[in-house]
């Protein structure tokens, strides 16, 4: 389904780098793909490219192959056709990722209200129906509030709402963890492994995470500045890591320790 | 924590309703006509008769100042207005796309905010001429450049948050980016820069016709009247003071509001 071949992203304007060099990577239909690194690493610029949000002073070669066209030839109008239907994402910061201004049931429905004639009826039963099993409690309740009144979970699950009730075919998923605490972490986890199976969207699932994106990925790519040291299945990974930086990313993670008394 | 009561707010929204409701009155009922002159009573003090008095025409000068508190009205908010909407418009551009488009319009407007506004209504005004609309017009080119440049930096500030880029995959084309999703955003902020342009408004539009290069006679005008009672400090001190506290009322309304808002602010 996605199949990025030697993609590599500069910017080019005043503070000039190089973020991604020629990464390679393959995704197939309803999968999900983990993408772990530290902070600098490449992964979000990466993430964003595939959504065509890298606008700017950034040059981007290569290739994205997505469902059979490339996306970095379509015109800003195909793109836009592509991205809203077929691609959905989710941000690290459920603070900002919804619109303070505007009912959160309004921007569940938008996908719909900008690529479908779905009548507004309809659109909101949809809605409706999508915030129940995404977990938020009492649907019509939580469709007239504004962001600031949901907690950051509900915000989350909002999010994951209006990412994919147009059932796109791939969930780019920026840390959506990260700035929660723990338990509502293990939440949204289960809720995005559901909408997986479920819906069969394929989740690109980006995080510095690794313990996270075990419980959630088949699959997981390693980047450390700008390429991809190692990918391969995830259970693989983490019991036999190749590369040593591989390594020492699992050794970093926290482990439970046993009492020595 | 404990909510202060934002009084700016309440004595800017008090004294402003008292003036609209004033002047509003004055739309369809003055005591007298506002150019009716009465040789018998030329220059009189405030009575029963002319609760402000008299100019020395013999016009009932509470009826002038309805008259004329209207006028500057209407032309403050239709400045207002104008620039306003002119001003999101161009600050929504230059501030979403950025480039080289934003770098001109913005330098013209660094050059019309250097020249004093009253000067530069001058100039614009010996172009077009003279009178209520023209001051309208002129007023409004002046008064783009304020709204622009907030506009334009809120827009430059929303759109690098998520909910944007989450819209733009979404595939909102870039209008319904721009005026469905940030520019309700920027409301906020908009509010007191309205408040104050039109208090810059109702200020340039007085000191304008103070100068003659205003609303023309016979059209009355808060400034005009305060430029004509000049030469009656002495003899009628009731005329000056009439029009003054007029705008002073008019301008304090509207400075107290943008005070309250700007202040609410903080603590919302």
């Amino acid at each position: 389904m996605l199949d990025i071949k030697n993609l590599s992203i500069e910017f080019t304007g005043r503070n000039a780098a190089e973020a991604v060099h020629g990464i390679d990577l393959h995704m197939e239909e309803g999968e999900t793909l983990g993408i772990v690194g530290e902070s600098g690493s490449g992964k979000t610029v990466t993430a964003l490219s595939l959504a065509g949000l890298l606008r700017g002073d950034v040059r981007i070669s290569g290739e994205i192959n997505f469902r059979g066209r490339d996306l970095l030839k379509l015109s800003p109008s195909e793109l836009r056709q592509v991205q809203g239907k077929e691609i959905g994402m989710i941000f690290q910061e459920p603070m900002t990722s919804l619109n303070p201004l505007m009912r959160v049931g309004e921007q569940i429905e938008e996908v719909l209200r900008i690529h479908s004639d779905v009548p507004a009826k309809r659109r909101k039963e949809l809605a409706l129906e999508l915030m129940g099993k995404v977990g938020l409690p009492d649907p019509e309740l939580i469709y007239k509030k504004y962001p600031h009144q949901l907690s950051g979970g509900q915000r989350q699950r909002a999010m994951i709402a209006s990412a994919v009730i147009i059932d796109p075919k791939l969930l780019i998923a920026d840390e959506p963890t990260t700035a929660l605490d723990v338990t509502v972490q293990t939440q949204i986890i289960q809720l995005l492994k559901r909408v997986n199976k479920n819906r069969g969207v394929g989740i690109l699932f980006i995080s510095h995470d690794l313990n996270v994106v075990r419980k959630l990925c088949s699959r997981v790519a390693v980047m450390h500045k700008g390429v991809i040291v190692e990918q391969g299945p995830t259970e693989q990974i983490f019991n036999n890591p190749q590369e040593e930086y591989t390594k020492k990313l699992i050794a970093a993670i926290p482990k439970r320790e046993k009492r020595k008394d | 924590m404990k909510k202060r009561r934002n009084y700016n707010l309440i004595f800017g929204c008090a004294i402003t309703a008292f003036m609209i409701a004033l002047i509003v009155l004055g739309f369809f009922w003055t005591p007298y006509s506002p150019t009716a002159m009465d040789a018998s009573a030329r220059s009189d003090g405030p009575s029963l008769q002319h609760i402000l008095g008299t100019d020395n025409f013999g016009r009932d000068i509470f009826s002038r100042v309805l008259e004329g508190a209207g006028t500057t009205l209407i032309i403050a908010a239709s400045t207002v207005a104008i620039g306003l909407v002119l001003g999101i418009f161009i600050g929504a551009f230059t501030g979403y796309y950025g480039g080289w488009v934003d770098e001109v319009l913005m330098r013209i407007s660094d050059v019309i905010t250097a020249f004093p506004s009253v000067l530069m209504a001058m100039v614009l005004i010996s172009l077009l001429g003279t009178g209520k609309y023209n001051i309208i017009i002129a007023l409004s080119i002046l008064f783009i450049p304020s709204f622009a440049r907030v506009v334009r930096s809120e827009f430059a500030k929303q759109k690098q948050l998520d909910y944007v880029r989450a819209a733009k995959l979404m595939g909102a084309n870039d209008l319904r980016i721009m005026f469905v999703h940030i520019l309700p955003n920027v409301i906020p902020v908009l509010l007191s820069a309205v408040a104050i342009g039109f208090n810059n408004a109702v200020l340039a539009e007085a000191s304008m016709s103070f100068l003659g290069i205003g609303v023309q006679p016979p059209d009355p005008s808060l400034g005009r009247m305060l430029s004509e009672s000049q030469s009656f400090l002495s003899d009628a001190p009731w005329y000056p003071l009439s029009s003054g506290i007029t705008i002073v009322l008019l301008i304090l309304g509207f400075g107290l509001i943008s005070d309250g808002l700007g202040g609410g602010k903080g603590d919302a």
